[in-house]
């Protein structure tokens, strides 16, 4: 089944552009990584699905057209992981991983009690468990990243998208995360698009790899029509 | 388990500023020149309680000075105090800015050229008009400064909004207050009413006051405190809200305008009273933590009872006369906020 569709995607910031022409057909559980350079324009393809740029071209969420939809639903269906997410640092782990309930609390309402199992389960399977009352403060970089990662899966949305989702980690724990989102994959069935750096981790994940070179994407296979 | 203890942590902040803000407002009405003894108001406070009896020995006449011309200032000072405290940390969340205070978009100085336009216009005698018109129009100054910054701010595209809206808000400060400066040159005989006006009253306050900005406190009031669980999800920034799924230009349009509609209601009847807004849920974030869900609700409280305590020292110190309440709420507040900050730094 597709889940995620782009089509003839191109991102432009003012005269520069960014991605040209980016096509590409994702089915439920497949892990597709873009790699290349910084400036590729990886993180751009990312962005665009998120719903965070304006792009021409078409970018669909069960057929959906991106921009057609609110950000509720948006964030119902596609969990974003930032590259350099913005840590509050006096927020608890609990209250943190809470924000990946937003899409599904209603404007003025407050987290109900499934919203709170969810996150302890969340915790749980991120081995994150007894830290719910811990400030971001105390957190080690690996720990922050896995916290980023089990907010994103607290939105509990079918296509998660990763933006150099372990270039802060040592080899180790880059290999532990991953493998912890390919574990999560395995299980819920997850549509995986990753933009990595890393050549050797990315060809160990990625059941496809997407070369963005100098704005314009290449592959292996052949270029999927839409 | 771990967030129930959160949550009545919460209350038990929230009972005890409510308790610190009703003991402030009695020490209000306890203190003052003129007036009967002291320690008879509390009882005489107790007897009103239905059921309760205690004979306070307060004549009529006593109790009059203590009714009508104390209590609707404690009351103002709380209900200006919460709402500039409240908008403070409002606007500090939307904006996520901690420098940021209520007057940020225009605010102050829309109502101040209204409360000029009037002082200049109406001449020296504005209470020959069947309203004061001096609440009314410097509260319409102040909502049309704002509305005119947003539309401006939001019109050069998405992208730079936030920016955009506090540099149009910076040029619509500067454009009112070069024609509030203009007219007063022209009208120098009242100058001095004008500075009066900017640096804070509530002298005058009287129960028609507190009865003009209830209903424009009470909606703004209602609005901020319900978005205290949206304005911590902005804390994670624009992209990351957008993507959690928070419609953010909405969220912030909305606490604009309800901190504004506050803002402005007050500084109609007290003026420009500086530095609560910042420096209240500064202390409260400094106690408790930044989250909004407990710094709104305690700006509120204690934004109340901050500016009833600091009234008193304003109204006695240099009887019969007054200091005026911005003067003595940055020097009594200044170095208590630096002590507070103080010990916190240390202590962690």
């Amino acid at each position: 089944m597709t889940v995620l569709g782009f089509c003839e995607l191109r991102v432009t910031y003012g005269d520069h552009v960014a991605v040209e022409s980016y096509n590409d057909i994702l089915h439920s559980g497949e892990w597709v990584c873009v790699i290349g350079p910084n400036g590729a324009g990886k993180s751009s393809v990312l962005r665009a699905a998120a719903g965070l740029i304006d792009y021409t071209g078409s970018v669909a969420v069960d057929q959906k057209e991106i921009p057609a939809t609110s950000a509720r639903w948006r964030a119902q269906h596609i969990a974003f992981v930032p590259q350099s997410p913005l840590i509050p640092h006096d927020m608890t782990v609990e209250e943190y991983v809470l924000l990946g309930r937003n899409p599904y609390i209603p404007y003025f309402g407050v987290e109900s009690a499934s919203d709170r199992e969810i996150v302890v389960d969340v915790l749980h399977s991120l081995d994150l468990e007894g830290f719910e009352r811990r400030k971001l403060a105390t957190l080690s970089g690996g720990e922050i990243q896995r916290l980023v990662i089990a907010r994103a899966l607290a939105q509990q949305a079918p296509v998660l998208l990763l933006d150099e989702p372990t270039s802060a980690l040592d080899i180790g724990h880059q290999q532990h995360a991953l493998e912890l989102v390919d574990r999560l994959r395995r299980e819920r069935g997850l549509t995986v698009v990753s933009a990595m750096h890393d050549l050797t981790l990315a060809g160990m994940y990625a059941d496809r790899l997407i070369l963005m070179h100098q704005v314009v994407a290449w592959r292996k296979e052949a270029r999927p029509k839409c | 388990m771990t967030s129930a203890r959160g949550g009545s942590r919460l209350w038990l902040w929230v009972v005890s500023s409510a308790v610190i803000l009703l003991v402030s407002c009695v020490l209000g009405l306890m203190i003052g020149p003129a007036g009967p003894q002291w320690w008879r108001i509390p009882l005489e406070l107790l007897d009103r309680i239905p059921f309760v009896n205690i004979d306070s020995g307060i004549a009529a006449r006593d109790w009059t000075i203590v009714w009508q011309i104390r209590a609707p200032r404690v009351v103002l000072a709380a209900i200006v105090g919460a709402t500039l405290s409240l908008s403070g940390a409002s606007f500090q969340g939307v904006f996520r800015n901690p420098l940021v205070d209520p007057y940020l978009l225009g605010v102050a100085a829309g109502a101040g050229l209204g409360a000029t336009l009037v002082f200049a216009l109406g001449g020296s005698r504005p209470t020959d008009w069947l309203i004061d018109p001096l609440p009314l129009v410097s509260f319409g100054g102040g909502m049309a400064a704002v509305f005119f910054t947003y539309m401006v701010g939001t019109s050069f595209g998405k992208t730079r909004s936030n920016i955009s809206l506090v540099l149009a808000g910076v040029a619509v400060t500067s454009l009112a207050t070069a024609i509030q400066t203009f007219v007063l040159q022209r009208n120098n005989d009242v100058v001095r009413q004008v500075y009066a006006w900017i640096l804070g009253r509530l002298s005058s306050a009287t129960w028609g006051d507190v009865r003009l900005v209830l209903p424009y406190v009470v909606v703004s009031t209602v609005v901020l405190l319900m978005h205290r669980r949206l304005l911590d999800v902005l804390r994670v920034g624009d992209d990351e809200a957008l993507a959690l799924g928070t419609n953010i230009r909405r969220v912030r349009l909305i606490v604009v305008l309800a901190a504004t509609l506050g803002t402005a209601s007050v500084v109609a009847v007290s003026g420009l009273i500086g530095f609560v807004g910042i420096i209240v849920p500064h202390a409260v974030r400094l106690i408790v933590g930044a989250s909004y869900r407990k710094v709104l609700p305690l700006s509120v409280l204690l934004g109340g009872a901050f500016l009833v305590l600091v009234d008193i020292p304003s109204r006695v110190l240099s009887d019969p006369a007054e200091i005026p309440i911005g003067v003595v709420t940055a020097f009594f507040g200044a170095p208590f906020f630096l002590l507070l900050l103080r010990t916190r730094e240390t202590s962690s």
